[in-house]
């Protein structure tokens, strides 16, 4: 069977060029209202986001200090492991999406600000902001859509190494940064020469730096502080103590030494673990922002000569959004309000709560689907395709329906 | 790239110790998590803390600053960027400074005007307080007292002109060098003369210095010709005349006719950069980031023509102050069109709006 064959259909099929053009006027106008209203509230919203994330990331540092002792090791992994998923999620994607920049604050705006992972700003800001934030969900131009390595839509062709997506899906989800790291560097282009041999040099350059900097600091600084913190604490207590001295200066120096290394050794282990939280997250979500069931892709040939209503409609039915409380969003960088945010990328995430009962009216309105779902839901969704999509065919999942308020009575 | 302070007079025993501990906190600094405990501490940008307001006029306070390092001083008669947030905005102005640069107590003061439609003059008269942090950029501006001051003295001020004088007057008293100075001073009404007191003081120390204080809604404005009556040696003088543009215009040309222009100085907050074509060979510049490619001859400035080519860049005063164009140069050279210097090395951040390029360039914008 051929799986192109089965065809869905377009969300837009039923909007005409008028009702496009009237969706886009209302959705602009939504965008307008936000955007003028914001002011002190979003801008300490946003500060003392920062400042908690920062707090929390010396609170887990600190606590990590004493890692080899287990209660500190689970708190400090847990602080450092919440500080990082703050810092690249409600922090790094949405500052360096330009949401802060209205701010003119020289620090939180996208054209300096730098983040806790893999990619380098400014490989991020090309690869996401521009690429994926513009041809969302087109097959062929979206890289994101299953990156590259994954078939993640039955359209994609079917190639024998995705019978291996299952097991590399897995080593995504541990090492996500890396792999968005590189898939920044966007294979296709360098394959078909549409990037010069200085500009893919600069870009590796790039990343090894970043790959440098991370290693520095949670392999080697960090350990290496808590080592010698906990060998001077061995060094104290012993000295103090009122236990007989095993050795002289050679033994207690020794003990230290062990003592050390084996702070370093807890320490360096709880930052990775840090780090693979933090992956496992941010895959989670976003994954979870495109391929579950609901969610439209689109060809080339049906984007052609697309209009403003039109590509609104693509980024509504192309992303599809997770439901949750207000601790989950916050943690997910508000992409729980992933059909928000494709709309309107550059508002600050605070506002897409805000902003969801209109978009929903709107959705109404215009007969147009509202994808959504719990994070539990969507997240079996996504394994389930690309353990079907590793085989070759595959048929495109039933669509939800317009969006009707009366389906989602109010809790 | 947003507008941002000066950067601090730190001592370098200090910017050594946060540059050996900045792997702990990359891709952030140290100044990240110190700031948290107390902003003034960035070494990235200059912060003051608001001291004191005291209010001059129903629409004029003076607003008292203390810098968070070391203040690197100032000449009489220059004016600083300031940065404040305004309902969550980061916004910045040039204020001229109205403190002496060395008081003794390290601290600094502008005074500014309400403007009723303005963001930052409204925020410095009615909404600041003690203890706000502001952001202080840099310091600028060729209308200042010589160093040593000439001995005769003709001040001419209107309205919040007389700002920039005040500091040239502050730093006359305290170096005791007001020996033979005449002010000429005008105001709408007798409320809105800012400083009234002030001035009134250094007149009750100073013999030699005689202040004329003309209220205008009531006498009318002060031309060119009272000069002669009542300052009949103002050719004599070093004259420093700050005010509205009307007032310098009518004012500057009787310099020109009968006086000796090199004796006149007069405050221009906006000089005009570039413009004709000078020295130097222009060149082209290549925008990385916009891919746009523009020709610059020798006086326009990167910024200008990547404009008119059609590239959209970032930019802020236009005058080399506030650092918001600053593009990387990643080949060739530039020539600062303000000092003519020709500089420029690989990697070097430079400010398109006051340089031109010097052979073809290009540059990461």
């Amino acid at each position: 069977m051929n799986a192109t064959t089965v065809e869905v259909e377009s969300p837009l099929a039923h909007l005409s060029e008028e009702r496009l053009e009237e969706l886009a006027r209302e959705l602009d106008e939504i965008r307008d209202r936000t955007f003028a209203d914001l002011g002190e509230r979003d801008r300490r919203y946003i500060e003392s986001m920062i400042a908690m994330q920062r707090r929390l990331a010396v609170m887990g540092r600190v606590l990590l200090l004493g890692a080899r002792y287990r209660p500190a090791k689970i708190a400090g992994t847990a602080a450092l492991s919440m500080a990082k998923i703050l810092e690249n999620m409600e922090i790094g994607h949405n500052v360096l999406h330009g949401q802060w920049d209205w701010m003119n604050d020289p620090q939180i705006n996208s054209s300096t600000w730098d983040w806790d992972t893999a990619s380098t700003a400014e490989a991020w800001k090309h690869s996401h902001n521009y690429v994926h934030h513009t041809f969302t969900n087109i097959l062929g131009k979206d890289k994101d859509l299953g990156y590259e390595i994954m078939r993640i839509d039955p359209q994609q062709k079917w190639h024998p190494v995705y019978l291996a997506q299952p097991i590399y899906n897995l080593l995504l989800a541990a090492f996500f940064e890396w792999g968005v790291a590189l898939h920044d560097l966007d294979f296709e282009a360098i394959r078909k020469g549409r990037k010069s041999k200085a500009q893919v040099k600069r870009e590796l350059a790039g990343i090894r730096e970043k790959a440098k900097s991370q290693i520095v600091k949670d392999y080697i600084a960090w350990p290496l502080l808590s080592g010698l913190a906990m060998a001077a604490l061995d060094v104290g207590l012993e000295a103090r103590g009122p236990g007989r001295r095993r050795g002289g200066l050679a033994g207690a120096l020794k003990r230290a030494l062990g003592g050390g290394r084996s702070s370093y050794r807890a320490a360096a282990s709880a930052n990775a673990t840090a780090n693979i939280v933090r992956n496992v997250w941010a895959y989670a979500i976003i994954f979870c922002g495109h391929f579950p069931d609901q969610t439209h892709t689109f060809k080339p040939e049906e984007v052609e000569d697309e209009s403003r209503g039109g590509w609104y409609v693509r980024q509504l039915t192309g992303a599809a959004n997770i439901e949750g409380g207000p601790l989950f969003h916050v943690a997910s960088g508000n992409l729980g309000y992933q059909v928000e945010h494709h709309l309107f990328p550059d508002l600050p995430s605070t506002r897409y709560a805000e902003i969801a009962p209109q978009v929903k009216q709107v959705c109404e309105r215009y007969d147009l689907p509202y994808n959504s779902g719990p994070f539990g839901q969507q997240l079996w969704m996504v394994q389930r395709t690309i353990l079907r999509l590793a085989f070759p065919g595959g048929v495109p999942r039933p669509k939800p329906g317009p969006y009707r308020r009366e389906d989602h009575p109010a809790l | 790239m947003a507008e941002r302070g000066a950067a601090p007079k730190v001592p370098p025993l200090r910017r050594r110790a946060l540059h050996a501990v900045r792997s702990l906190f990359t891709p952030l600094l140290p100044d990240d998590y110190l700031e948290l405990i107390n902003p003034l501490w960035s070494t990235r940008e200059l912060r003051g803390r608001i001291e004191r307001i005291d209010a001059e006029t129903p629409e004029a306070a003076t607003v008292l600053i203390r810098p968070g390092f070391e203040w690197p001083g100032h000449r009489p008669g220059q004016y600083l960027r300031i940065g404040v947030v305004v309902d969550g905005i980061h916004h910045w102005r040039a204020y001229s400074l109205t403190s002496e640069p060395d008081r003794p107590d390290g601290c600094i003061a502008i005074t500014p005007k309400l403007v009723e439609t303005g963001k930052v003059s409204p925020y410095f008269v009615r909404q600041a307080r003690p203890g706000d942090v502001v952001r202080l950029g840099g310091v600028e501006g060729t209308f200042v007292l010589p160093d040593p001051p000439p001995r005769k003295l003709l001040f001419v001020s209107a309205g919040s002109g007389v700002t920039p004088i005040m500091s040239m007057l502050r730093s006359l008293h305290r170096s005791d060098s007001l020996a033979d100075a005449v002010h000429v001073h005008s105001a709408r009404e007798v409320e809105g003369v800012i400083f009234a007191e002030r001035l009134g003081e250094i007149g009750d120390v100073h013999e030699g210095y005689d202040l004329h204080l003309r209220i205008t809604g009531e006498e009318g404005r002060v031309g060119p010709d009272d000069l002669d009556r009542i300052c009949p040696d103002w050719r004599e003088r070093h004259a420093f005349l700050s005010g509205p543009a009307a007032m310098l215009d009518a004012m500057s040309e009787r310099w020109e006719r009968d006086g000796d222009p090199e004796l006149l100085h007069m405050e221009r907050f906006q000089p005009v950069i570039g413009g004709e074509p000078g020295e130097g060979e222009g060149g082209r510049v290549r925008f990385l980031e916009s891919g746009v490619e523009a020709g610059c001859d020798s006086g326009t400035p990167i910024l200008v023509g990547g404009e008119e080519a059609g590239a959209t860049l970032p930019f802020g005063c236009r005058m080399g102050i506030c650092h918001t164009c600053v593009g990387r140069l990643c080949k060739g050279e530039v020539r600062d069109l303000r000092t003519g210097r020709v500089h420029g090395s690989e990697g070097e951040m430079i400010r398109t709006c006051v340089n031109a390029p010097e052979g073809p360039i290009e540059i990461a914008l």
